[in-house]
């Protein structure tokens, strides 16, 4: 049988196919050698690698339920890894992560460790669980264990809230990287994004999803690594950064003193901030100019539970995010769900650790003066002449001016939108196009992979809970699919829809995903795993009283919010702001759960049979093959 | 009703999965608390927390899965219940 032989041939079809990449690669720069233009190499590498996506969410089709819900649960442990990986770094992390580090220092890194600390919660206290039930998607898991169909309801509103905040950011994140790469307009792009998106879904389900994002896996880690690695070597800081760079970050630290960073000098007031203005009057908004240490730690209490309450959620979270979660249902077992966990936390590793080595190099050569590269310290007119400079003060992504008179670039009148750290890199640090297109391309794959992750999440858990479970549990297979498929298109469009309107300021942060997430169906999941005693009545209480709470809390503490329901700015409580508002509906959530089962009567024994069965790694599923 | 075996099983998973979030948590916060006393130590000449929190404890959490699965898989074999297929 073909499926069985395409499994079998797996190491060999995507050796083949990274060969083939490197090779377009190749051509790549001989066309770039023989007078391509930047722009059509851009246009090049994203056409390439979208169309072989699209190539391999064809080939993927299927009309089975099984394959379209969880790929036929035959994904190896490995591959498993490298396509959650891909569904797990999204637009942000690629292009926005690095910069977050270079702007934000120590205290960001908390997002490091908070992104990668989660696989740990998820391998031991729920991947393997899920895996061995057999459902189709989380709200699946919590429906059926604690039975019922408010339950259910309730989880598949959670994880609708929590994704689909996640899939505007990636949408928006896909039509930005689209709409640099073609040259075309972002309203425009964003729907090109959504059609390339759909592509890779729409056949094939879950099975497509997988064979694409390990596809997108591989192209986005060369597009990170290459340039590091890269710019690293050529610039003599050693051919392996990631163990090489302690003395250039020992050098940033004294040029952050020599060049006065954090003195009031070389700090903006929010007055001047608010005047800053494009040649065409438009205000400066979105672009940050460098004013936290690289490496430092900050001093007091509150900075250190800033610190902890952040990576606190963003572990959490990752531990209740339904995309990540049903990547665990494909693998061939309870073991290899296991396994599975842990590769996948190697292939983020492999990224995640790469993003303040890239900030780090980033940053020192701008700042260092015995560098060819550097412009702080330079004349603003020098400065402004560079070729750089030009292209990406062009569409409003650096930002130039002499606010103290005097002619030099100072620390506090250089202003960048944090991607650049990511986008334009390769080209300070003077390495041929080809680079930058290829990191376009590996930006636009980490985008599509977890907008395809996230569409699917959605559309699975209402197709499948709220359709078959609760609406037609009659409904045929192809009917079942259509309506999948249906879905699928419809929250696509949604999202694009929404992305279009560029209300990112509106729709506020990745962060929130992770804080509904864990708000909502942490516990729930976590205790209808290790509790027996834990009931439906526990559940449905704690689901809403902890997105409840924190979806107020929310409201509460965001100035935006808060000013248009209060007309007031609430000053966070405990330092708890609006990245962390999870540290509200979690507890809240688990102490409701505790209190309400205990008060209830105790699942009946075939439920707590069934938390036994799910317990062992042998036997029968609960639900399903 | 679960079997003595399965009891026992999941005793010692429970007991397992304790071990793993102590050294999870000791590599995604305990560390950081003391953030500012860590970063005056030098490691690979980069500031520990800094290293840490940039590199080190990520690695930890990579090393510490492969660990936790092997482990587990062995307590699975001890009591029977290691599936058969392989990958």
């Amino acid at each position: 049988m073909f499926k069985g032989k395409f499994i079998n041939n797996l190491p060999k079809i995507y050796g083949l196919y990274t060969g083939g990449f490197a090779v377009f690669i190749i051509l790549m720069a001989i066309a770039e050698q023989l007078g391509m233009s930047a722009r059509n190499i851009g246009i090049m590498f994203v056409a390439f690698t979208v169309s072989i996506y699209a190539l391999i969410g064809y080939l993927s089709r299927t009309v089975q339920a099984d394959a379209y819900y969880v790929a036929g649960r035959q994904v190896p442990t490995v591959f498993n890894g490298m396509a959650t990986a891909a569904d797990w770094m999204s637009g942000a992390s690629f292009v926005a992560l690095a910069g977050g580090v270079y702007f934000g220092g120590y205290t960001y890194m908390a997002f490091l460790v908070g992104w990668t600390g989660g696989y740990v919660l998820v391998a031991s206290l729920l991947a393997p669980y899920l895996r061995k039930f057999g459902c189709y998607t989380v709200p699946d898991f919590i429906g059926t264990r604690y039975g019922g169909n408010l339950v259910r309801a309730c989880s598949v509103f959670v994880l609708f809230i929590a994704s689909f905040t996640y899939v505007t950011a990636q949408i928006t994140a896909t039509g930005t990287i689209a709409s640099r790469a073609l040259g075309i307009d972002f309203e425009l792009a964003v729907w090109v994004g959504l059609i390339s998106i759909l592509i890779c879904s729409m056949l094939g389900g879950m099975r497509a999803v997988t064979w694409t994002q390990v596809a997108q896996y591989i192209v986005l880690i060369v597009a990170y690594l290459l340039p590091l690695f890269w710019i690293s070597t050529q610039g003599g800081y050693g051919v392996f950064p990631h163990l090489m760079l302690g003395e250039e970050v020992a050098r940033i630290g004294e040029l952050e003193k020599t060049l006065g960073l954090g003195t009031e000098a070389m700090t903006n007031t929010k007055g001047v901030m608010a005047e800053l203005k494009w040649p065409d009057g438009e205000a400066v908004k979105g672009l940050k100019y460098l004013s936290t240490t690289h490496s430092e730690v900050p001093d007091g209490g509150m900075a250190i539970w800033k610190y902890l309450s952040l990576a606190i959620c963003m572990m959490v979270g990752t531990a209740s995010l339904p995309h990540i979660l049903m990547r665990y249902f494909t693998t061939t077992s309870v073991k290899s769900a296991r396994k599975s966990v842990a590769w996948s936390l190697f292939f983020i590793f492999l990224l995640y650790s790469s993003a303040p080595m890239l900030a780090t190099l980033s940053k020192l050569s701008l700042l260092d003066p015995n560098l060819a590269s550097s412009i702080i310290g330079k004349s603003i007119s020098d400065v402004q002449a560079l070729e750089w400079v030009q292209r990406w003060s062009e569409v409003k992504q650096v930002f130039i001016t002499d606010l103290n008179g005097n002619g030099t670039l100072q620390l506090n009148e250089f202003f960048m939108n944090r991607d650049i750290v990511v986008l334009a890199t390769p080209e300070i640090a003077g390495l041929p196009f080809v680079i930058s297109g290829l990191v376009f391309a590996g930006g636009m794959a980490a985008a599509m992979s977890t907008a395809d992750g996230l569409v699917l999440a959605i559309s699975n858990a209402l197709s499948h809970d709220i359709y078959y479970k609760i609406i037609d549990p009659k409904a045929d297979t192809a009917k079942r699919l259509i309506v999948a498929r249906v879905l699928l298109v419809l929250i696509g469009a949604a999202g694009a829809w929404i992305a279009s309107f560029k209300l990112n300021d509106i729709l506020g942060s990745v962060a929130w995903a992770f804080d509904f997430a864990m708000s909502g169906l942490f516990f729930p999941l976590v205790l209808g795993v290790w509790w027996k005693r834990a009931t439906r009545e526990g559940a449905i209480a704690g689901i809403i009283a902890g997105i409840g709470s924190g979806t107020f809390y929310l409201l509460w503490v965001y100035p935006k919010f808060s000013n248009a329901i209060w007309g007031v700015v609430h000053e966070p409580w405990l330092g708890i702001d609006h990245l962390r508002f999870g540290m509200i509906g979690a507890p809240i959530c688990l102490i409701v759960m505790v209190v309400v089962s205990l008060m209830t009567k105790e699942p009946d024994a075939a439920t707590q049979a069934m938390v036994d069965e799910t317990r062992i790694p042998t036997g029968r599923a609960i639900i399903g093959k | 009703m679960a079997t003595n075996n399965a009891k026992a099983y999941w005793g010692k998973t429970k007991l397992h999965m304790i071990v793993t979030l102590i050294i999870w948590l000791f590599f995604s916060l305990i560390i950081f608390m003391f953030g500012s006393e860590l970063n005056t130590i030098s490691f690979l000449g980069y500031p520990l927390a800094y290293y840490m929190t940039a590199q080190g404890s990520l690695l930890a959490f990579v090393v510490l899965l492969f660990w936790t699965a092997n482990k587990q898989e062995k307590i699975d074999k001890d009591h029977g219940y290691n599936e058969r297929e392989e990958n």
